[in-house]
Parts: structure tokens; sequence; C-alpha cells
């Protein structure tokens, strides 16, 4: 697979390996970068000359709040995030897409910074991430960048990573104000399963049932992750109830853009999609403190 | 080259090609074939063993990353003739057909038990979510775990 594999165990090591191997390939889990590196018959063997493991660097992983902000480091595993206290309490809608993320054990390997830097269009963390308006925090041995998420995907399996970057953290604001995180993904499977639609979903419903803020995002059904003010405004002032969103499924409809392939049709995915607002029903009929038990996540530890 | 690390208790070196993987380092290099391959992707878990006591897929390691750690295989949870509780549910409750899917098996269940001692038959399922079975159809492996949960609660 490679002449090399190097391990660092500070950032300064990892910048000396950057300079000196500029082709060196990066990785935290492997989930990713290790199954497409396997050699396979019929495609010639592309092996980097070196492999860096950035899983010794203990500055890229945890989690911590600053100045009304939760940032999480880039070689976080998925199950150090779901696990973690203040992750659950703020952002549970994160929480719940890393339960259907992989498996048990990808997620005890695989990082939130690899899955972002991976920018699968289907990326179980990049749903929710979008809906939360995470940030990124890049870093090179001598500068760094902040950018909202949605600048760093560029494209399907692209992200704005500059030559001697690396992904250094994601930023996301707390007291967002929304007493509904709900996030569903839709696959062949419950586990280990690629998602052929997905939403993660944001809102703040009044004592009355009225929707006064909401945020959508939606993955597999577009280049990237897809948002849309359009559909947030339609909703928003409307009571939670199903014929406001079956009034706005056809706008759902049009905005995504779906492919077909060996899991699903297009068509299939682009109804679905719309279908899934009115799993949003669920959540209507509690008052505040009934939906804090509805999505109490359970404590145990997968 | 040399990477030290301890493997079911004993510390071992091995002199290996950085990037061999680990499921091949085990099979091949230590003839240690409790650990399975079924697809080399990280979508089956035949090939799971604990790494610092957590459950990971050996066939997306790569030898240079077992450097300081502890890894136990399925080979080192039996003591001598004595099963480990886990292993003995699997044989009480009728849980082993091929067996191919079995190491795996138990080895994510050491872990599930080790963090949540007392699972529901739910939360099982969940627990094995990462471990396919094409023989038995789960149902008698959910038994198994929650047996050997119960047994260690005695």
């Amino acid at each position: 697979m490679a002449r090399e594999v190097l391990l660092p165990h500070t950032i300064d090591g990892l910048w000396e390996i950057i300079r000196s191997e500029p082709g060196a390939r990066l990785y935290a889990g492997g989930t990713d970068l290790l199954v497409k590196l396997r050699p396979q018959a019929h495609l010639p063997s592309s092996s980097p000359g070196t492999l860096v493991c950035l899983d010794r660097i203990e500055e890229l992983k945890g989690i911590h709040e600053e100045d009304g902000l939760v940032c999480i480091r880039a070689c976080t595993t998925h199950s150090e995030i779901m696990r973690d206290p203040v992750i659950r309490r703020h952002f549970p809608v994160l929480t719940k897409a890393l339960r259907l993320l992989g498996s048990p054990q990808v997620r005890n390997m695989g990082t939130i910074g690899g899955n972002i830097c991976t920018a699968s269009p289907a990326g179980d963390t990049l749903t929710p991430l979008y809906a939360l308006g995470a940030s990124v925090e890049t870093r090179s041995c001598d500068s760094g960048r902040l950018m909202p998420l949605k600048s760093f995907i560029l494209g399907p399996g692209k992200a704005a990573l500059q030559e001697g970057e690396i992904l250094y953290g994601i930023w996301i604001t707390k007291d967002l104000d929304f007493n509904i995180h709900h996030f569903e993904k839709v696959g062949q499977r419950k586990a280990l399963a690629i998602a052929i639609a997905s939403m993660a979903a944001l809102i703040k419903l009044s004592d009355e049932g009225v929707i006064e803020k909401i945020r959508l995002a939606w993955g597999s059904v577009a280049p990237t992750v897809l948002s849309s003010q359009t559909i947030e405004d339609a909703l928003t002032g409307k009571p939670l109830t199903e014929d406001a969103l079956r009034d706005v499924m056809p706008l759902v409809m049009d905005a995504v853009s779906p492919i077909n392939d060996v899991r699903a049709s297009a068509g299939y995915r682009r109804r679905v999609t719309a279908n899934l607002l009115l799993r949003l029903l669920q959540y209507r009929n509690a008052g505040f403190e009934g939906l804090r038990i509805q999505e109490k996540i359970r404590s145990t530890n997968f | 080259m040399k990477i030290s690390f301890v493997l079911n208790g004993k510390k071992r070196t091995a002199d290996v090609q950085p990037d061999m993987r680990v499921v091949d380092l085990l099979r091949e290099h230590l003839h240690l074939t409790g650990t399975k391959e079924g697809c080399g992707s990280g979508e089956c878990g035949a090939c799971t063993i604990l790494v610092d006591g957590e459950s990971r897929l050996s066939c997306l390691m790569l030898a240079a990353q077992l450097e300081g750690k502890r890894i136990t295989t399925i080979e080192g949870l039996s003591k001598g003739k004595r099963l480990h509780p886990v292993q003995e549910a699997f044989v009480e409750s009728g849980a082993v057909q091929c067996g191919f899917c079995t190491p795996g098996m138990v080895m994510t269940a050491v872990d599930m038990l080790s963090r949540n001692p007392d699972p529901s038959r739910d939360e099982i399922r969940e627990g094995i979510s990462g471990n396919l079975c094409r023989c038995t159809g789960y149902q008698k492996i959910v038994d198994a775990i929650e047996a050997a949960a119960k047994d260690k609660s005695r």
C-alpha cells in the first residue's frame, strides 16, 4: 500500500513530515482511505509513498467549550463525540446522526474530520453539521483559516483543503434555541449502510405548535448537502401540521437533484426526501417538556 | 519496521512491512487465524479485535498503528481450557453454526458488555450491528450475549 507509515505524536512533528513529504496521504481512522488504497486486480496500483496516521496527536482530539461555542477537534472519533455530554445536551441532532453512522467498530475508528474531508454527498456528519451552521478551522504550519462548513465542501469528494493544510477543528455555536432536533437516514439496512436520503431538522416550536424557526438539511440527494432558505421561509410561522408540511413537499422535490445508482433511483430519492418532512409530525403533540422526554438519548454507549 | 505491542497480555515485537494490515499480521505473520477476513472493507466485522479494550476492524488498521497498543484477539479470551464467559454463553446458546462470524461477534460482545453490563435485547442488536452473520439469523447470538450479561452479574 505504501512505502512507509508514519505516526507523529505532535502537530509540529506533522508539519515536519508535510514539509519533507508533500505527497504524503494523511488519515486518522482509516475507514475511508484504507478502503480506497486496497490493491485491486483490475485497477492500477496508486500507492502513495508515505502514509501518515494522525491518531497519536493529542492536540487534534477532544471537545471543549469556548465563548459560547463548542469546538470538536478533527481527529475525535465518532464514538467519543456520540458519548460526549456537551454534544448530547446542545446538539442532539449530531448525536442522533452519529448513532446511525457505520457500525460500533467504524465509529470507534472513524473521525469527524475524516468524514468531513472525504466530503461524500452522503456523509452522515455533514447533514446535521450543515443544519447546525457549523464552521471549520483549518491550519497549516504557519497559518489558519475559519470558514462555514458550506464553503469548505466544494463538491462530491472535494474539500477546500489547501496544500500543507489540515482540518483542525469544527466549531458550533451553542444556545441555538431550537427545541426539536431531528435526524433520519434512509438506507438499505439500519447499520453499515450509506444513506440513500437523509434529513436533519432543527425547529423552534412555540407552545401553540407554531414553527418559529426552522433549519433543514438533506443528504445524499444533491452533489453536497442541500439546504434551502426558500423552504425554511415557507415553513416559518406555520403550524406543525400535515397540511403545512405537504404544502412544501413540492418545493423539496424541486430543490433536490438526486442520482440513479445501484441503491436507489432518482425518483425514489426525490419522493422519499419530501416524505421525510412528514416525520416531523411526531413532535407536534408534546409540549416543551414532552419534547425533551421524547428526545431522551439512550445512555448506552455504542 | 520493528513494532512493539502487547498481544493477549504478552509483550510482542514484530518486524514487518509497516503497511501490512493488522489482519494479515495476525493471520499470516503470527499464525493467529481466529481473526477472520470477510470483506476487507470494514463492512462485515469478522476481523474485529480489541485495541486498548475497544472493538476495531483489523482489516482497516496498518501494522505501524499497533506500536504501543494493547491488543486482544479471540485467542486471548480463554484462559487455558477455561472459556471466557461470553464464549461459554455462545456455546450454551447454540449461537455458532459455521463459526466464521463468531470470533468477531464475541470480541464485539466483550467490548459491549464492558461498557453496558446489562443491555436490553434492542441494545444488544444495536451493539452487534457491525457484525454480519449469514447462518444464524442472529436470534441465538442475541440470546448468548443476554445470557453472558446475566451470568456476569451474578
